[in-house]
């Protein structure tokens, strides 16, 4: 129904209104879109009119494959739902499973979980942060962002095994145990990180394009962030307070001491200093649990075959584009009779089109890039 | 050794000693057409793969290191990749004005070859309105551009060309007015004239802050005008894909490529010439003796070097900003380098009426 020819078969004739609108599709190829999103937007000149985004591109029915699968099994396929944020996307499910099972994970496991989320949130961000600055045109930030999510990259893979989609939360606690280098790395990444995160504001935060840019760009209100459903940074930017981690605290993070980001701005620059200092933030996470994780066992003693008890369970947790519901509703069974994810990128694009209506086209790819847009995230 | 000039020389002698002097007049043309676009196509492979190696320096990577000794034949490989693909015309497409498109860019940059002295007393055209003819002419690169866009039929070309005719048109002017200080304190707009009033020292560090003021305009309206990032807009690749030249692929493509870093040799020439004295070597005033040593540094090499001097700070520039938005562009434009540069071109004439350059 959004097929171009259709819309130039429609096109308004001369006096009506519409009249020599430009109609783009940007996607479902297109390299500020990160993927196979794809916007119609209508434009007048350069100023945009409208942007109805099309989704399904990369829509790979998860929810219907989760049901299919066990409980031990269906956790792994939400990896590949935002898959910058892998281990966040099966903390979810791995805590909603032990939730039906009443299961007490250890101390250590809930440690490590912690220490593996927030090094994906910092890992998450980096990237971020290297492509909104390449959609903005600059391009050497991308590589200096990978040379630190690289040295996440490794940590991740010495002890999960994977670099991406890594696998390795069970219900209970974690699959194996630390691979014995973790600790050293981990002070290795934190030492290297506070050495060049100067280099961030100086090549990026600092320079008057990239803030003329940003600042006023793609504004959005907290009364329009609620109503939206918006979540993360994108709701702490307009002064939302919605971290999961704090509002409603899930396993030890009611213990660490770590501040919600807050900033009030609503526009896009507000959105971009959040993230920066989130990723301030995880690092206090880390440096306060790396030389603390507890001795014990990893992981805690499940049955076999796990069952959950007939009901509905959800949790929810802040992954590095906000809040990521689960929703299960159990009949009884080895597999789940109905499962949903309420996944943060889904609302946050729905607010592209109040945010950058009248703008220009670099404003769309600009307020986008701070969207922090995952498409198989919008998709499932 | 290095003296072209004398090479020149000989040659035009033993061609007229060889045949009449009408068609040695004409085979004199047809090898400095021959030279012309043989320098075009070196000054291609340099550049590109100059500008490879000037990002991977930038972005701590090693860039090209495969083909050839340190990668220094990329380039070549790159040629003969985009020569052998097909060069497609899309459906829809205004044929003529699409394959025309390319080449109009490339006389246009060929072209502005003319004017400009390599090096003592080399000069293909030493024309006495030099600066006019440079002037005249670059603007003429925004026709190519445009026809690149309306004939693609492709929406992206079509608003890369808008962007871009709006961004010439306006950069022009400052960048005209720039170059205006140093013809106001030379009194000429000859190129060789330029040049040689700058025997005892640059225009850079004669004319005081005006010109330095000048210098930065010009620095800032050329990078517009040859498309080239922060201001690369016409074919911003986050936001139109690849702008203008969308639907062009290879040697059509490749001519438009070619075209650009053309584009940027020659106004980093026309800016060493201008600020820089061109071949002329560094001269201090009454220093006679730093000034003979210095005159032992072959006048090409003065010039190859200020000119890949200021090649690499417009590198520097593309690798380092974000991009602006088109209204912030014009803005920059209009309301602050037009009227600063009209300001300072006052004080440039002052300081020549006054004769307080040195």
């Amino acid at each position: 129904m959004y097929r171009e020819t259709e819309i130039i078969k429609d096109a308004p004739q001369f006096g009506e209104p519409g009249f020599g609108d430009l109609v783009i599709n940007v996607g479902p190829q297109h390299p500020a879109t990160h993927g196979v999103l794809h916007l119609i937007i209508t434009l007048n000149g350069e100023t945009i009119k409208d942007i109805k985004p099309n989704l399904g591109y990369i829509h790979r029915s998860i929810e219907k494959m989760c049901e299919s699968l066990t409980y031990r099994q269906f956790i792994y396929v939400t990896s590949r739902m935002d898959y910058l944020s892998a281990h966040i996307n099966n903390h979810a499910c791995a805590l909603v499973v032990e939730k039906g099972l009443q299961v007490e994970v250890p101390e250590r496991a809930q440690v490590i979980r912690v220490l593996f989320d927030e090094l994906t949130r910092i890992a998450s961000h980096e990237l971020w942060w290297g492509a909104m600055a390449m959609d903005l045109g600059a391009f050497t930030p991308f590589f200096h962002s990978f040379r630190e999510r690289e040295t996440i990259n490794v940590i991740m893979e010495e002890t999960c095994g994977a670099r991406l989609t890594m696998n390795y939360y069970v219900p209970g606690g974690v699959m194996w145990d630390l691979h014995p280098d973790f600790q050293k790395r981990v002070k290795e990444f934190l030492a290297l990180y506070k050495k060049k995160i100067h280099e961030y504001d100086e090549l990026v935060t600092g320079n008057i394009i990239f803030q003329n840019r940003m600042k006023g760009i793609g504004y959005i209100s907290a009364e329009d962030v609620i109503s939206y459903g918006c979540t993360g940074p994108v709701a702490r930017g307009s002064g939302v307070h919605s971290d999961v981690r704090k509002v409603s605290p899930y396993s030890i993070y009611n213990k660490l001491d770590f501040d919600e980001v807050l900033e009030t701005g609503g526009d896009s620059f507000a959105r971009y200093v959040v993230r920066i200092k989130e990723m301030h933030q995880s690092i206090k996470i880390i440096e306060q649990l790396i030389d603390n994780i507890p001795e014990g066992d990893f992981q805690a003693k499940t049955k076999a075959v796990l069952k959950l008890p007939k009901g509905e369970y959800y949790q929810s947790v802040e992954t590095a584009r906000g809040e990521l519901g689960v929703y299960i509703v159990s009949e009884g069974g080895t597999t789940p009779y109905r499962i949903k994810f309420r996944s943060p990128g889904f609302s946050n694009l729905s607010a592209l089109n109040h945010m950058i209506k009248g703008g220009k086209i670099g404003d769309l790819i600009a307020a986008m890039g701070t969207l922090d847009l995952v498409i198989p995230d919008i998709d499932r | 050794m290095w003296s072209f000039s004398e090479i020149a020389k000989n040659i035009d002698l033993w061609l007229n000693g060889l045949v009449g002097s009408t068609w040695a007049l004409v085979l004199e043309m047809v090898i400095a057409g021959v030279a012309v676009i043989g320098l075009f196509a070196a000054l291609g492979l340099v550049l590109v793969i100059m500008e490879r190696k000037v990002a991977a320096w930038i972005q701590i990577r090693l860039g090209p290191n495969r083909v050839g000794p340190k990668g220094m034949f990329q380039s070549m490989a790159d040629t003969v990749k985009l020569l052998v693909k097909e060069g497609m015309t899309p459906d829809g497409a205004d044929r003529l004005l699409f394959n025309v498109a390319p080449f109009i860019a490339m006389i246009v940059a060929m072209l502005l070859m003319a004017p400009i002295a390599f090096a003592k007393d080399f000069q293909l055209w030493d024309m006495n309105i030099g600066v006019l003819y440079i002037t005249a002419v670059s603007s003429l690169s925004v026709i190519g551009i445009l026809m690149a866009g309306w004939a693609s039929n492709n929406k992206y070309s079509l608003l890369g060309a808008m962007r871009s005719g709006a961004q010439i048109v306006s950069y022009e002017l400052s960048g005209g007015l720039a170059i205006l200080a140093v013809v106001v304190l030379t009194g000429s707009i000859s190129l060789t004239d330029i040049i040689k009033a700058q025997e005892n020292g640059w225009w850079i560090f004669k004319g005081h802050i005006p010109v330095i003021v000048a210098f930065i305009i010009y620095i800032i309206a050329v990078t517009a005008e040859t498309n080239r990032a922060p201001f690369d807009l016409a074919e911003a690749e986050s936001e139109l894909t690849a702008g203008f030249h969308t639907e062009y692929s290879g040697m059509k493509f490749a001519l438009f490529f070619l075209a650009e870093y053309i584009n940027v040799f020659i106004v980093c020439a026309i800016g060493a010439t201008l600020f820089f004295g061109g071949w002329m070597p560094l001269h201090i005033g009454n220093w006679h003796a730093f000034n003979h040593i210095m005159d032992y540094i072959p006048s090409s090499v003065w010039f190859f070097g200020k000119t890949f001097f200021l090649i690499f700070l417009i590198m520097w520039f593309r690798w380092t900003f974000p991009r602006l938005r088109i209204d912030q562009l014009l803005n920059l434009e209009w309301k602050y380098l037009l009227p600063i540069s009209m300001i300072n071109l006052l004080l440039v004439t002052l300081i020549a009426i006054l004769g307080w350059h040195f």
